[in-house]
C-alpha cells in the first residue's frame, strides 16, 4: 500500500532558495501535508510550514502544490500517480519567510483598512433578520481567510506594484459581505473602487477556482459588488436622477 | 547575546480564540492598553473547528428556556462537579454575550419571526444553540476578530497608530510567565517567524491558550493545543484543577491517518448507523450494561423499529451514552475484533429507505468530510471509528466572577480554566463559556490593573535570562533525540495507559512512562536556527504535554470513581463522597526541578437558592444526605416530578 | 524598526512561468478558436447582405432582426423600415448584430473568456502573464464595461423581437398555425437566448441583487432566486447560444438559398 514518492519542494529564505528534492514513504489515504510531516520526522526536521487543524477548516496551509494554489491538508496523495513528482512551493504572491511559510501581513493590513460593521442605532439584541436577508452575506463569512484567492489573483500575483491599490478578492468579498449585511448602515461602494481596487478585477475567476470553501466569489459577491458601484458611480441615469433629486444619494464612508 | 526586546501593556492575553479575544476585547474597553499573543496567525485558532453551536438560554425557539433550565442542564452534564458559580454565570451571561456578537457583525441562522435560531443538542432541555449551520465557531472567531480590528480602527482615528492600544502579536508563543515577588510581572516568548525573543511587561496576563489535545495521539484538536496555558500557570504557581476529566468522543474517524480524530458526528448514529466489528456483527448488544438494560433494545429487530416507533421500542444499544459506546468500541478492539487500523465499523449503507440519496440528504457533511478526506463513499462503504481525545475539562482553578487564578496577576478563560463543566462539558456550552468567561477575564485583569496604581512589578532580570537559556537549550544539546520521537512516544503513552478507560495498574505505567519521558524530553535536541523551526517550537511545546500528562495521569490515578469524562474499570460506580472532591494540580519540591503533586479539596457547598432548583429525588442521585437540602433531607421528597437526566448525553461538535 | 521583526522579505524566486502540470492551455485555445471562427461566420455572412429571409415560411435570421433598412428583402421588415437605404460600406445586418455584440462584449463571462483567452491576462490560473503593466477595468475603454446594463437592456429588446420572429415561423399568411424544422430551431435558438439574456449578472442585480433587504420585497425575492439558479449556468448559455445562433442562421441561409428544403411538420 505504501511506496516511495518523488517529492521537490522549495527551501529557502528570504527570497533565495531551490526546489530540493525528496524520496519519502507515502502510505494509503494520506494528504499532501501528512508527507511534508513525514519529512519534517524523518529527513528535514527543521522544514518550516504552516498549519493547524489538518481539517481544511482553519486555511493555514495553503501552499501551491503542482502549480496550482491549494490546501495541503486537502490535497490527497491518491490525486498523483505514483511515479509522479510532487512540487511543493509556497504561495507566490506574498514574500517568504522560510521555506513553505510566507508572510501574509498584506491580507490583515487591507483588512484593517474596510471600515467595520455599522449597525447604526440598534442596540444588542434588538436586531430582527431574516433568513433570506442573511444567506448571502453568510456564505462570504465562510471564508477561512487561507488567503489562496488572493495568492492566486493576478492583479497582484504578476504586478507586485498593485498591491498598494489593490484588497484582492478576499476584502473585496469583505465588502460586500457588509454591502449586503442587511443590518449595516454604512456605503462602502465608493471605496471599493476608489481606495480597494475593485476596477483591477477582470473577473477571470481564479479566485472562485481555487477557493477551498467553494465560495463563488466572482459571481456572487464580486460581480454582485461591480453592478453596485455601477449604480453608485457609473451609471448615467443614476447620475442623472441625483442631478435632479429624484434618486436619493447615500454618504459615502471613508476607508478606516 | 542581543538585548531582548521589551513591550509594555496593562494587560497581555495569551491565546487568540474566541476566550482569548473577547478577553483582549473587553480589556481594551476598559481603556487598557493590550496584547493579544497567538500561537498561530490572528484567525486561525482551534475555535473554528466548533460546529454545533453556542449555547444561551434566550429563548427564541421555546420562550420556557430561561438561565435556570440552562443551570440544571450543565449542572447535570457535568454530573455535580461542576463550580456551580461558574455555571449560574454562565446560564446568565451567555445571552448577552450572543446578542453582543450578533451587534459586531455576526450573521446566526434565523427564526421565522427574524430573530437568532437555536437547535436543539444532547443534554439541553429546549432548543438553545445559536448557531450557522455547521460553521458556529468560524463565525465567532471572526466576529471577535473584526471587532478587535474595529477597535483598532477607532485607535487609529484617535491616534494615528492602529495598535496604539491593542496589538495582535501573531505566531508568537509564550514559554515562560514571569513572576515576581508572587505576582505576575509578565511574560517571555518567541517570534515565531525570526526565533528571537521577547519580554512582554505586564501586571496581567490571562491565559486563553484552549486544550491539551495533543497529547494524545489519536485527538479532534489541532497542533497547537499542546497545554500551553495548563503548564504555564503550573510553573508560575498557580493550581490546576480536576484533570483527569477529558471528554473523548467514541466515534473519530481512525483512517486514513490524514484525518485519524476528526469527528464522526453522533446523528450518524442517530439517523441508523450501526457498529460493526470485523466479524460483522453488531456488538453493541453485548454492552448494555445492567443499569440500561430496560431502556435499550436486546435485538436488532426491535432497535431498527425504534428510529420509526420510538414510542413502542427501545432504543439501539449504539445510543448508549458516550462513554458506554466508548467502552464497547475499546473492548472489541482489545479482543481482536477491530477494523484493520484500530477502529471498529460504522455503516449506514443500506440501512436507510431512500437508498444512498437519503443518506446525503440527511449527513451530507458526513458524506461530503469522507469523500473528500478520505476517499469514502459513505453510502457504499463502512466509515471506520474509534474514540479520539476531544476536550478537557480540567484546568486552570479561578475565582467565578474574575477568572483570577491563584497568582496575583494571572487570569484564565476558555478551556484552560477548570470548574465550569464540571465531569462532563455539554456540547454547546465551550463556546459561550469563552464568550461568558472571556470577557470576564478580560474585565477581571483591568480592575486588577487599575488597583494596582503605580505598584506594578517589574520583571526579574534573572527569571528572563533563566526562560532565555531555557529555550535555546535544545539548540544547546547536541546528538539528542528527535523532539518528534519523544512526542509520538508521549502520545502513545496517554493513548494506551491514560485513555477513555482507565485502571490502576495501566495509570501506575503510565507514571512510569511519563517519568522517563521527562528525562527524555529534557534531552532533545534540534538542528537548524531559531527562524520559524519547528522542531524547535515542538522541542518547547514538549515540556508544556508532560506537565499535563502527569496531572491528569496522577489526578486519574487518585480518583477512585467513574464520572463523567473520567472512567476507571476498577471503580465504576460514580460517588457522592467523591463528588465533593476536587483534585488540585501544582508543582512542588525543587523549584529548578519541580515535581507534579496532587491535593483533595473539599467543594463550596452549593447556594440554597441553586439547590432549589433540582427535585430532590434527582439530587439524591449525586449528592450524599448531608449535602441535601436541610428542608427535605429529613422528608420523603416523594412526588416531584422526575425530570429526566441528561447523564452523559452531550454532543459531539459544540466547542 | 524594533528587533522581533525581520528584515524585508521577497518572494520565492521561482523562474518558472508556472508548475502547474496539467492542461491549462486547453482553455485558452479552445476559446481563441471558438470565437475566432463565430466572428469569423458572423463577419461573412452580415457582409453577404442576402439569403437571411426565407419568404415560404416567415423564417428571418437572427443575424438580420429586426431588419429596418428600406433595402431589407420584402417580408423580411415586421417592424417597418424606417431607416433609409445604407451606404455600400454599412452590411444590413450593421443596425442588429451591435446590440447582439456589445451584449455580449461586455457580458461578465466573456470577459473572462477573451482576457483569458485573447489577452492572457492571465492565460490561466496561477500562470504568469506576459505584461508588464495591468491596470483592469479602471480606464477608458475597458471602464465602458460598467455599461453592461444597459446593452441587457437592449438584448432584451433584441430577444423580444426575436421571440416575435419565432412565433412568426409558427405562422402562415392567414394567422394559423403551422410549424417546420426551421421554426423549431428558430425558436430553441431563442429560448436559449433568453437563458442567456436573464441570466445575466446585470439581470440579477436588477431584478433584485442590489436591495439590501429580499423579505420586504417578496417578489423581487423569488425573481431574484430564479435569475440566481439561472445564472449559475450563464456561462454556458454564452456557449450554446453562440452555437444556436449559427444553427439558426445557417438553416435560414441554406433554405433561403435552396440548399436544403425545409421539412414540414404541421
Amino acid at each position: 500500500m505504501s511506496y516511495q514518492a518523488k517529492f521537490r519542494v522549495w527551501r529557502g529564505d528570504a527570497g533565495e532558495g531551490e526546489l530540493v528534492d525528496y524520496t519519502v514513504e507515502v502510505n494509503e489515504g494520506e494528504v499532501v501535508l501528512d508527507v511534508i510531516h513525514r519529512l519534517q520526522a524523518t529527513q528535514a526536521p527543521d522544514l518550516a510550514v504552516r498549519w493547524n487543524c489538518k481539517a481544511g477548516k482553519c486555511g493555514s496551509c495553503s501552499a501551491e502544490i503542482n502549480g496550482m494554489p491549494r490546501l495541503m491538508c486537502m490535497t490527497r496523495m491518491s490525486t498523483f500517480a505514483e511515479d509522479e513528482v510532487v512540487t511543493v512551493t509556497p504561495i507566490r504572491t506574498f514574500p517568504v519567510i522560510r521555506d513553505l511559510v510566507t508572510d501574509v501581513s498584506f491580507n490583515y493590513e487591507k483588512a484593517r483598512q474596510i471600515p467595520a460593521f455599522d449597525p447604526g442605532d440598534a442596540k444588542p439584541g434588538e436586531l430582527r433578520m431574516m433568513q433570506e436577508d442573511v444567506q448571502r452575506s453568510q456564505e462570504f463569512r465562510k471564508c477561512i481567510e487561507c488567503f489562496l484567492c488572493n495568492n492566486v489573483c493576478h492583479v497582484i500575483r504578476d504586478h507586485e506594484e498593485n498591491k498598494p491599490a489593490f484588497a484582492g478578492p478576499r476584502f473585496l468579498m469583505r465588502i460586500a459581505e457588509l454591502e449586503m449585511h442587511p443590518a449595516d448602515r454604512s456605503d462602502r461602494r465608493n471605496i471599493a473602487q476608489e481606495d480597494h481596487g475593485l476596477g483591477f478585477c477582470n473577473i477571470t475567476k481564479c479566485c472562485t477556482e481555487v477557493c477551498p470553501e467553494h465560495i463563488k466569489i466572482t459571481d456572487n459577491a464580486l460581480i454582485p459588488l461591480k453592478e453596485r458601484v455601477v449604480g453608485r458611480r457609473y451609471d448615467p441615469l443614476v447620475w442623472l436622477g441625483a442631478k435632479l433629486g429624484i434618486v436619493k444619494k447615500s454618504e459615502d464612508t471613508p476607508s478606516a | 547575546m542581543t538585548e531582548i526586546e521589551r513591550h509594555s501593556y496593562d494587560v497581555v492575553v495569551i491565546g487568540a480564540g474566541g476566550s482569548g479575544l473577547r478577553a483582549a476585547i473587553e480589556a481594551r474597553l476598559q481603556g487598557k492598553k493590550t496584547a493579544v499573543i497567538s500561537k498561530s496567525l490572528f484567525g486561525k485558532a482551534h475555535t473554528v473547528m466548533a460546529e454545533g453551536g453556542a449555547a444561551a438560554a434566550m429563548g427564541n425557539v421555546n420562550p420556557n428556556d430561561n438561565w435556570q433550565v440552562h443551570f440544571r442542564d450543565t449542572m447535570r452534564g457535568g454530573k455535580f462537579l461542576n463550580n456551580w458559580r461558574m455555571a449560574e454565570l454562565h446560564a446568565k451571561e451567555a445571552p448577552d454575550r450572543i446578542w453582543e456578537l450578533e451587534h459586531w457583525g455576526a450573521l446566526f441562522d434565523r427564526t421565522k419571526d427574524g430573530k437568532i435560531s437555536q437547535r436543539n443538542f444532547g443534554g439541553h432541555e429546549y432548543p438553545r444553540l445559536a448557531h450557522v449551520g455547521d460553521r458556529t465557531g468560524l463565525e465567532l472567531i471572526r466576529t471577535v476578530q473584526q471587532k478587535v480590528v474595529a477597535l483598532q480602527q477607532e485607535d487609529h482615528r484617535e491616534f494615528g497608530d492602529y495598535e496604539a492600544r491593542l496589538k495582535v502579536w501573531a505566531e508568537t508563543t509564550v514559554t515562560r510567565l514571569l513572576v515576581k515577588d508572587g505576582r505576575i510581572a509578565g511574560a517571555f516568548g518567541y517570534v515565531r517567524e525570526t526565533g528571537k525573543f521577547v519580554v512582554f511587561e505586564a501586571p496581567a496576563v490571562v491565559l486563553a491558550t484552549g486544550g491539551i489535545g495533543k497529547a494524545y495521539k489519536v485527538t479532534s484538536n489541532s497542533w497547537e493545543y499542546t497545554g500551553d496555558g495548563h503548564a504555564l500557570a503550573l510553573l508560575a504557581g498557580a493550581t490546576l484543577l480536576n484533570m483527569e476529566f477529558v471528554q473523548f468522543h467514541p466515534t473519530g474517524m481512525v483512517w486514513p491517518p490524514s484525518v485519524k480524530g476528526i469527528l464522526v458526528t453522533e446523528s450518524v448514529r442517530g439517523d441508523r448507523g450501526i457498529l460493526l466489528n470485523s466479524e460483522g456483527k453488531r456488538f453493541m448488544f453485548d454492552y448494555i450494561p445492567e443499569v440500561f438494560k430496560d431502556k435499550y433494545a436486546t435485538t436488532p429487530e426491535e432497535a431498527d423499529r425504534w428510529y420509526d416507533d420510538p414510542d413502542n421500542n427501545r432504543r439501539p444499544p449504539e445510543l448508549l451514552p458516550r462513554d458506554e459506546v466508548a467502552r464497547a468500541i475499546n473492548a472489541e478492539v482489545k479482543a481482536g475484533r477491530g477494523s484493520p487500523h484500530g477502529g471498529v465499523y460504522l455503516t449506514v449503507v443500506g440501512r436507510m429507505p431512500g437508498g444512498a440519496e437519503e443518506i446525503k440528504r440527511r449527513l451530507p457533511s458526513m458524506y461530503h468530510q469522507f469523500k473528500e478526506l478520505a476517499d469514502v463513499d459513505i453510502t457504499t462503504e463502512p466509515m471506520e471509528v474509534g474514540p479520539t481525545c476531544h476536550y478537557v475539562m480540567g484546568g486552570v482553578e479561578v475565582d467565578p466572577d474574575t477568572a483570577a487564578a491563584v497568582v496575583p496577576g494571572l487570569f484564565a478563560a476558555g478551556e484552560v480554566a477548570g470548574g465550569m463543566h464540571g465531569s462532563n462539558r455539554l456540547g454547546g456550552n465551550s463556546l459561550s463559556d469563552l464568550l461568558v468567561f472571556g470577557r470576564r477575564a478580560g474585565l477581571g485583569a483591568a480592575q486588577y490593573v487599575d488597583s494596582l496604581g503605580e505598584d506594578r512589578p517589574a520583571p526579574d532580570p534573572e527569571d528572563i535570562e533563566r526562560a532565555r537559556a531555557e529555550a535555546m537549550a535544545p539548540f544547546e544539546r547536541m546528538g539528542g533525540e528527535s523532539p518528534y520521537a519523544v512526542h509520538a512516544e508521549l502520545q502513545q503513552t496517554m493513548n494506551d495507559l491514560v485513555g477513555i478507560i482507565r485502571r490502576e495498574e495501566e495509570l501506575v505505567r503510565a507514571l512510569e512512562a511519563l517519568d522517563k519521558l521527562r528525562a527524555r524530553v529534557a534531552n532533545v535536541s534540534v538542528e537548524g536556527g531559531q527562524g520559524y523551526n519547528p522542531g524547535w517550537h515542538l522541542a518547547l511545546d514538549l515540556r508544556n504535554m508532560l506537565l499535563v500528562s502527569e496531572c491528569i495521569a496522577k489526578a486519574a490515578l487518585e480518583r477512585t470513581e467513574s464520572r463523567g469524562g473520567h472512567t476507571r474499570d476498577d471503580y465504576p460506580e460514580m460517588s457522592p463522597e467523591w463528588r465533593k472532591i476536587n483534585l488540585v494540580c501544582r508543582l512542588a519540591g525543587d523549584p529548578d526541578d519541580p515535581r507534579v503533586e496532587i491535593r483533595r479539596q473539599e467543594m463550596e457547598p452549593m447556594r440554597e437558592d441553586l439547590l432549589a432548583l433540582f427535585d430532590v429525588d434527582e439530587l439524591k442521585k449525586y449528592l450524599t444526605p448531608e449535602e441535601l437540602p436541610a428542608a427535605v433531607a429529613a422528608g420523603d421528597g416523594e412526588g416531584a416530578s422526575q425530570k429526566e437526566t441528561a447523564g452523559t448525553e452531550t454532543e459531539e461538535s459544540g466547542k | 524598526m524594533s528587533t522581533v521583526e525581520a528584515p524585508t522579505k521577497k518572494r520565492a524566486q521561482i523562474t518558472a512561468k508556472t508548475l502547474r502540470t496539467d492542461n491549462w492551455l486547453n482553455y485558452p485555445i479552445f476559446i481563441v478558436v471558438l470565437f475566432t471562427a463565430w466572428v469569423g461566420y458572423a463577419t461573412f455572412r452580415s457582409l453577404m447582405g442576402k439569403y437571411y429571409w426565407v419568404e415560404e415560411y416567415n423564417y428571418l435570421t437572427p443575424f438580420y432582426s429586426p431588419c429596418v433598412s428600406s433595402e431589407c428583402v420584402e417580408g423580411s421588415a415586421h417592424f417597418g423600415t424606417f431607416l433609409p437605404e445604407l451606404p455600400f460600406f454599412i452590411p444590413l445586418a450593421a443596425v442588429s448584430l451591435p446590440f447582439l455584440l456589445l451584449f455580449r462584449l461586455t457580458c461578465y463571462y466573456y470577459r473572462k473568456a477573451y482576457y483569458r483567452g485573447y489577452w492572457a491576462s492571465p492565460p490561466a490560473c496561477a500562470v504568469r502573464e506576459p505584461h508588464k503593466k495591468y491596470t483592469g477595468e479602471r480606464r477608458f475603454p475597458l471602464i465602458g464595461q460598467n455599461l453592461h446594463r444597459y446593452f441587457w437592456a437592449a438584448a432584451v429588446v433584441v430577444s423580444l423581437i426575436n421571440t416575435y420572429d419565432a412565433l412568426l415561423a409558427f405562422t402562415d399568411a392567414d394567422g394559423g398555425f403551422r410549424m417546420g424544422l426551421g421554426s423549431l430551431i428558430l425558436l430553441g435558438n431563442v429560448i436559449l437566448l433568453w437563458g442567456y439574456t436573464l441570466s445575466c449578472h446585470s439581470c440579477r442585480h436588477i431584478v433584485g441583487g442590489r436591495l439590501k433587504s429580499f423579505s420586504k420585497h417578496p417578489i423581487r425575492y423569488r425573481a431574484w432566486t430564479l435569475v440566481s439558479r439561472l445564472n449559475e449556468r450563464h456561462g454556458q448559455y454564452a456557449l450554446i447560444t453562440l452555437g444556436s445562433l449559427v444553427v439558426a442562421d445557417l438553416y435560414v441561409a441554406l433554405v433561403s438559398g435552396g440548399v436544403i428544403s425545409d421539412p414540414r411538420i404541421i
